[in-house]
This record gives C-alpha cells, structure tokens and sequence, in this order.
C-alpha cells in the first residue's frame, strides 16, 4: 500500500474539504439536511467497512449498533435528562459490549461466512422485536426526545439549526476517514487483511485470528454507536420498526459496496451516490407526475443490480485509476 | 386457558408449519446445491401468492387448481433467473451474491407494490372457512389442504432426487461439484433445473398459502428470513429437515403469538436461530460437513 | 543439539490410521528432509508440528519446549514457520504486503517489519516485483512469496510443504541456493516435505523415511537411498519368476 499521498491526491482532498466546509453558506437548510444524510451514511458505511472490508466479515445486522447506540442515549436523556455527551460514552460502552458478545459466540463456534451473516440478522430482528416490547423506550409507539429551539447552537445539549448537524457529522465522517487510514496502516490493517483474505495463512504466520477479528467487530460497534446518538439527536424519534429493520442494515451497507468495500473513499463515494441517486429519482419521478409508491425503489435496485455485475469492486477503484492515486 | 385451544393453536401451526417446510426445502435445494444465498426467496414466495390471487380474480381458478400453471411459469423463471443472472456470481464472493439478490429482492418486493399497491389481497373461496371437528378439536380444511399439497410435493420432490438420473445427477453437483464436472456433467444446466425445482417448491407454497393469509408486498422480506431460519434449523440438505423445522416454527410462532403476544412470534424463530447457529449449526437432521 | 524431537507420534482419523509411533530428532542448524510415498503421513505430522491439529498421543519438544496441541499462531511465536503445499498468497495485497504480515510477527513497529521484509524480499529475487498484487504472479513467484512470508517471521525452524512441486528445474535450483544460503549463514534449521529428488539429495544432511504412518528409516542420504527397507516401500518386492 503506497501511501504517500501523491500532490494530486492531497490537492484533491483539499479541494473537496474547503467545498464541504463552505457548503452551509451557499446551500438552503433542504441541500444541507441531504448533505447531513450523505455524510451520516459516509460515516456508519465507514463503520461497517472496517468489519467488512478490513476483517473480512459479513455484517448485515448493523441496524442493531445504531438502534441500540440511538435507544441508549435517548433514553436516558428522556428518562434521567441525561446529556448527550455522557449519554454518548455509556452508549458506546454498551454496543462494545453487545459486539464484542456477538463476535465472541460467533468466532468461538466457528461461524462465519452466510451464517454469521445469518446470525448478525438474527440478533438485530431479535432486538427489533424485543424493542417493540419494552415500555421504557416507549415500544413500538416510538420515543420522542424534546426538541428545544432549533435557532442557537447549544452544543451540550446537541440542539441547533441544521449547520450545526451539518458540521458535526462532517468532523464525524472526517475523523472516521482519519481513524480509517491510521488503522489500515497500522499492524491492525495489516493483520486484518490477511484474515480478510486467508484466515488459515494469517495464523500461520503468528496471527491469533479470534483476537483481532474480536479487536473488528468491537471498533465496528463502537463507532456505530456513535452514529446511533447522532441519529437519536437529529431525528429526535426512534420506532423499533424503523430504527432496527433490516433495510436500514441494507441501507447502510449499500454504501460501502457500490463505492469498494475496503477501500478509504468507498463508503463516502458510495453514500453519496445514492442519495443523489434516489433524491434525484425522486425529482425527476415528480416532474412526469408519477408518483407511484415503490417506483423510486425499483430504480434502486436496478442501479444495485448494475453496479454489482457490472463493477464487482466498486465504483472507486476505476476512479482512482483514472485519477492517478492509490485508495 | 383451555387445553382443546391450545391443541387447536398446535395443529394450526403444524399444517401452516407444513407449507412454510415446502418453501424452505426450495431454498435447502437451491442452496445446498448451487451454493447462492437467495435473498429473494420470500419475495418470489410473495409473487406466487400473488399469482394465485390475480388467478382466481380473473379467472375464478382455485388456487390449488392454479399450482400447475404458476408452477410451470416459476420453474421457466427459476431456470432463465439462474443461468442469465446469478451464474457468474457462483463464485463470486458472498457479500457480492447477496448484494445482487438483496437487489433483485428490492426490484421485485417494489415492482409489486407499484403493480399491485400497499392494500392487502386475498382469495375467498366456498370452503375458505370450513373446517373438520374431531371430538372438541376443529381442524381448518383449508389449512389442511395446503398442508396435504405440501408434503405430497415434497413427496414428489424426494422421489426426484432419489430415483431419476437428472435428481442423482444434482446430488452429485452438491457433493462433489469438481468430481461432476470431471464426469461430464453440465452443471450450469443441472444449476438451472435446481433453481427452476427450488422456484416450484415456492410456487406450490405461495399458492397454498393464499389460501391461509392475505397477500401483501411486505411478506417478501419476511418469508426470506423465514425461510433461513427454518433451513438452518432443520438442517441443510435434508428435506425432511426442512419440513421439520417448517413445522417447529409453525407451532413455536403459534403458540408464541397465544401466550406472549402476536406480534413476538418472530422473536422465538430468531432466538432459535441464534440457539442453532451456536450449538448445532449443522441444523437438527443436516449432516455435519 | 537437538531442536525438534517428536516423540511417539499418533494420529488417527475417523478410525483411519494416518501416523503410528513416529519418532524423529532433528539437530539445530540443519537441513532435514521427510520423504514417503503418498498418504505416507507426512503432512499429518507436519500439520501436527505446525498446531493445525493436535496429536493423539505423543510429544512434540521444540527448542525445549512442548509445543504439541498449541495453535498454529502460538507455533509461529515459538519459532517454527511454514509453507502450504497449495500456495495461500494474501491475494488482494502487493507481495511487499504480505511479506510485512509476516515480519510483523517479531518486528515491535511498522515501519521496522516493512524495512526487514523489504531484505526479505530481496533475498528471495522478488524485489522487482515487491508492489505487484500477489494475485498477479506466476506459480514460480508465488512460491517464492510463500516462502519469503515464512522466513519474515524469523523463525528457528522452517517447514516447506512440497516447495518444489510443479517448478522446472532451474527454478528449483534457485530456491535450493536460497535454502542452503538461509541454513549456512543464518544458521535456519528447516525440515521439508519433498517429493523432488534432486532437491532432497541437493539438501537433505538426514533423511527420514515415512511408510504407511510409521517411521522406517532415519540417516544420511546416502544410507537411506540404499536401505532395502526404503526401495522396497517405493518400488515393491522382487518377485521371484
């Protein structure tokens, strides 16, 4: 992996980060609540990846780290008026804890491949449920968090116009990215390449492949988490339906794996496309006046069903080709 | 609560449990022999229900009656879906199969909700609400029906694998896939005739199942899981697993939703699945591999 | 100065005896060679070497260690590195890439295991292609990536799985002067696997013979190419007419 940034890598960077800061002050609160979206897919897609792309496992229960992350924090703003700070932290505790449980019985009994990703289904469908149930985060009735004035930034309550969600999750998406590229360079992304790529080989050579795929899904887990209080926070409600079902886990992969699950612009390239894609599908769709529901749908799965034949690897690796830089 | 409801709940559950056994065995076939995960089971499931439904609102046709031409269409379909778009992804990595059925899974669940709409459908026929009373135990005729269509296709499918050239030859696909090839057999082809059998088995149940519930798009991701959680738990490879488990989860979500809640029923077919995964991953009669 | 002793080695499958009562020394600083006829046992006892599985009965020392029933990576840190007769190259990285992976094992910075598996690389006459995707290399490089891997994690003691399979014969001289480098000047002890003659008389200082899981002949080259036991086993009975 040659990660000298070459200059046309670095002044590309550069050039997308000044439009991203700038864009609050040249986009309508509607531009900037989509924006907000991309870089919330970028940044869970970014989370998933490295369970994924890095450590090679199959993850499509992921609803269940941003539901959890999202019910913790509500839920004792709602019930104890607890921050969303510290809210954040015993959030992210918990989804460790929940990952780390998952990843232990699934390595410690040898699944992996379909059914790990069978089971990571079953255990978000079994929270989505069970979620359902519960009173204490207002069961299938939702959880309503109260939302004070929108017009000032108050940052320790998480509460302020739409830039300030807009930046929030562009230091998150950003941090991920950085988080990301230290990991891949570091022995973790070394030795998690090559249990992605050849687990039998990776213990081989000293690896204890139980560790570090351990080490994957708990890092995976902890910064969905985080994604989860974000979401908490901006939306302000939360519906088991809504919050833990599997399409929301499709969602966040789909991301990913049009962009190049592996790669570092992937899930952000992946993130993007799609909700200009379906934004736009949907604009287009109401200018010839159909308005039929699940239209905009079908055309998503055919644009999935392209990309996956067509571009197995993503539609980054050829990019970056063209554009000369490594990942 | 009174025992002759519970027994009744049981029942219930078993002969819907037969029908859910049938779908599952197509999705045991397609994935212990081809090795691809179809995301889209339950949607095609759906389809099938929905073919049965137009059938008999056009053409008055008992949905029973309508399992010879849905069933023939599926098998056609199943093949041309197997060999045109899901070959070259055999050997593709897992994420990228799922990827390409959870897309057409999106593609169909909303084609049909753009064709046929949210509002739930369903099929009234004259013997839709009698039933059969044995002593204090009532046994719905048309569950029974369904169920009785499902273990006589299973029947037939057994008999497939077991006793004709083309059924052994499959077999030998999913036991040995570089040994076949070596014989000389040709296994996109056997691919194919396997989907087209796994789309049948789906046929058979949609319509079967028509019967027995109203049709909406929404059941498609939801007899997907289904669908694993029973192949798993019974067992891949085996065909009296799949019934087995078809028929545990029928009477575990039915006795669930009596004394839990009706909307829990789920919850105990994906806490057994999570149980088999870790203890017994080989399913209750799959062979270890 | 013995590094690896196995002692009474055992191991059956599903009632299938595959070892019986293997018993081996292999001096320190040596090159050894474990020759047999297919299904023989010897990949058995080099995967019971190496932790893929554990022995049913019997001792494996190491370096005065009992390593037998450890896990493949726990055998790796203890100083024993290993080929696969099927190559397994991290296909998705460069060969530079994989061999960091390796040297990682007893390198304490990144940057340290990229400096030391570049020198590996090197060694091995990959150095051209170091930032090459495996997946791109011919079989013959492939090997070479297999073993440069291997020897990144600087072990005491290599296993070669059948190295040589499939190489043409200047190919395998190749790999041969690189051995016999890695075994005079670094003092690496290895014990390999070989089906290929030229290799294992070019190499091998002792040889053991394995014959339907059992040990039956243990020496140097040349005593064991003459041992009637030996021919016997490879070429069957004379049969009187």
């Amino acid at each position: 992996m040659n990660f000298a940034l070459h200059r046309r890598a670095t002044v590309l960077l550069a050039v997308l980060a000044a439009a991203l800061v700038a864009l609050p002050w040249v986009a309508d609160n509607y531009l900037i609540s989509v924006a907000t979206l991309i870089l919330f897919l970028a940044y869970t897609g970014q989370a998933w990846n490295v369970m994924m792309g890095f450590a090679g496992q199959l993850s499509l229960g992921h609803s269940l780290y941003v539901g959890v992350g999202a019910y913790v924090a509500g839920g004792l703003f709602f019930h104890f008026g607890l921050g969303p700070w510290a809210g954040l932290w015993i959030a992210i505790l918990v989804c460790m804890l929940l990952g780390a449980a998952i990843g232990f019985l699934a390595f410690r009994f040898g699944i992996s491949g379909v059914y790990f990703a069978l089971l990571t289904i079953a255990f978000a469908e079994f929270t989505r449920i069970g979620f359902d149930h519960i009173p204490w985060t207002g069961g299938p009735g939702g959880l309503f968090l109260k939302v004070a004035q929108r017009d000032q930034v108050d940052l320790l309550h998480f509460r302020g116009p739409p830039a300030m969600y807009y930046y929030s999750m562009l230091v998150l998406a950003a941090g991920a990215l950085a988080l990301c590229a230290a990991m891949l360079r570091s022995r973790a992304g070394y030795y998690w390449q090559a249990i992605r790529e050849d687990e039998e080989a990776a213990q081989a050579l000293g690896i204890n492949t139980f560790r570090w795929k351990m080490l994957a899904v708990i890092v995976s887990s902890a910064m969905t988490a985080v994604s989860g209080v974000f979401f908490a926070f901006y939306y302000n409600n939360l519906f088991p339906e809504q919050i833990f079902h599997i399409s929301r886990s499709i969602e966040i992969i789909l991301g990913p794996i049009i962009g190049g699950v592996g790669t570092l612009f992937g899930p952000i390239l992946g993130a993007a496309l799609l909700t200009v894609l379906s934004d736009g599908i949907t604009e287009l769709l109401a200018a010839f006046g159909w308005e039929i529901p699940g239209i905009k749908q079908v055309f998503y799965g055919v644009v999935l069903l392209g990309v996956v034949m067509f571009l197995p690897n993503g539609i980054w690796p050829p990019i970056a080709r063209r554009l000369g830089i490594g990942r | 609560m009174p025992i002759d409801l519970i027994v009744n709940v049981v029942i219930a559950g078993v002969l819907t449990g037969l029908v859910y056994g049938l779908m599952a065995l197509g999705l045991s076939v397609i994935f212990g022999v081809v090795r691809v995960v179809n995301f889209a089971h339950g949607e095609m499931m759906t389809i099938a229900m929905y073919a049965a439904v137009m059938l008999f609102a056009m053409l008055k046709l008992d949905p029973f009656l309508a399992i010879v031409p849905v069933a023939a269409a599926f098998f056609v379909l199943g093949y041309l879906l197997q060999r045109a778009l899901i070959n070259p992804f055999i050997t593709r990595p897992e994420h990228s199969q799922f990827m390409l059925l959870v897309a057409v899974a999106i593609v169909l669940v909303n084609g049909m909700l753009m064709i046929f709409g949210p509002d739930a459908r369903n099929v009234q026929t004259d013997y839709q609400l009698d039933s059969f009373a044995i002593g204090p135990i009532l046994i719905d005729a048309a569950r029974l029906y369904a169920a009785a269509t499902a273990l006589v296709t299973t029947a037939l499918l057994f008999l497939f694998f077991r006793y004709t050239l083309t059924g052994k030859a499959i077999r030998a696909c999913a036991d040995n896939y570089l040994g076949a090839k070596v014989v000389g057999l040709n296994i996109r082809h056997l691919y194919g005739l396997t989907f087209g059998l796994g789309a049948i088995c789906v046929a058979v149940a949609g319509c079967a199942m028509s019967i027995l519930l109203e049709v909406t798009p929404q059941l498609g991701p939801v007899y997907t899981l289904l669908a694993f959680v029973i192949v798993i738990v019974g067992g891949l490879g085996s065909m009296g697993g799949a019934l087995l488990g078809g028929v545990l989860i029928g009477v575990s979500e039915a006795l669930a939703g009596l004394f839990i809640a009706p909307s829990a029923k789920s919850m105990v077919s994906f806490g057994l699945l999570i149980l088999v995964l870790l203890f017994r991953p080989q399913g209750l009669l799959g062979r270890k591999s | 100065m013995s590094l690896l002793t196995a002692q009474g080695l055992q191991k059956s499958f599903r009632g299938l005896r595959a070892v019986h009562e293997a018993s081996f020394e292999l001096p320190e600083g040596t090159i050894n060679a474990l020759i047999g006829p297919n299904g023989a046992g010897k990949t058995t006892i080099f995967n019971m070497i190496a932790g893929v599985y554990p022995p049913d009965a019997g001792k494996i020392h190491f370096a005065g260690r009992r390593i037998e029933g450890l896990r493949p990576d726990q055998v790796c840190a203890a100083g024993i590195g290993r080929t696969f007769q099927i190559v397994k190259p991290f296909a998705g990285l460069s060969v530079l890439d994989n061999v960091v992976v390796g040297a990682l094992q007893r390198s304490p910075t990144v940057a340290h295991a990229r400096a030391h598996a570049r020198h590996v690389v090197e060694r091995l006459g990959l150095g051209a292609k170091r930032d090459l995707l495996a997946s791109s290399l011919t079989l013959p490089d492939r090997k070479r990536l297999e073993v440069a891997r291997a020897l990144a994690t600087r072990p005491r003691l290599l296993l070669l799985d059948e190295v040589m399979a499939g190489l043409r014969p200047t190919e395998c001289d190749q790999l041969i002067d690189v051995f016999r480098d890695m075994n005079r000047q670094d003092g690496l002890s290895i014990l390999l696997i070989e089906h290929v003659m030229r290799a294992v008389m070019a190499l091998a200082q002792t040889i053991v013979v394995l014959h339907h899981g059992e040990v039956i002949a243990r020496g140097a080259p040349a005593e064991v190419v003459r041992n009637p036991t030996v021919l016997e086993c490879y070429l069957g009975e004379e049969t009187e007419v």
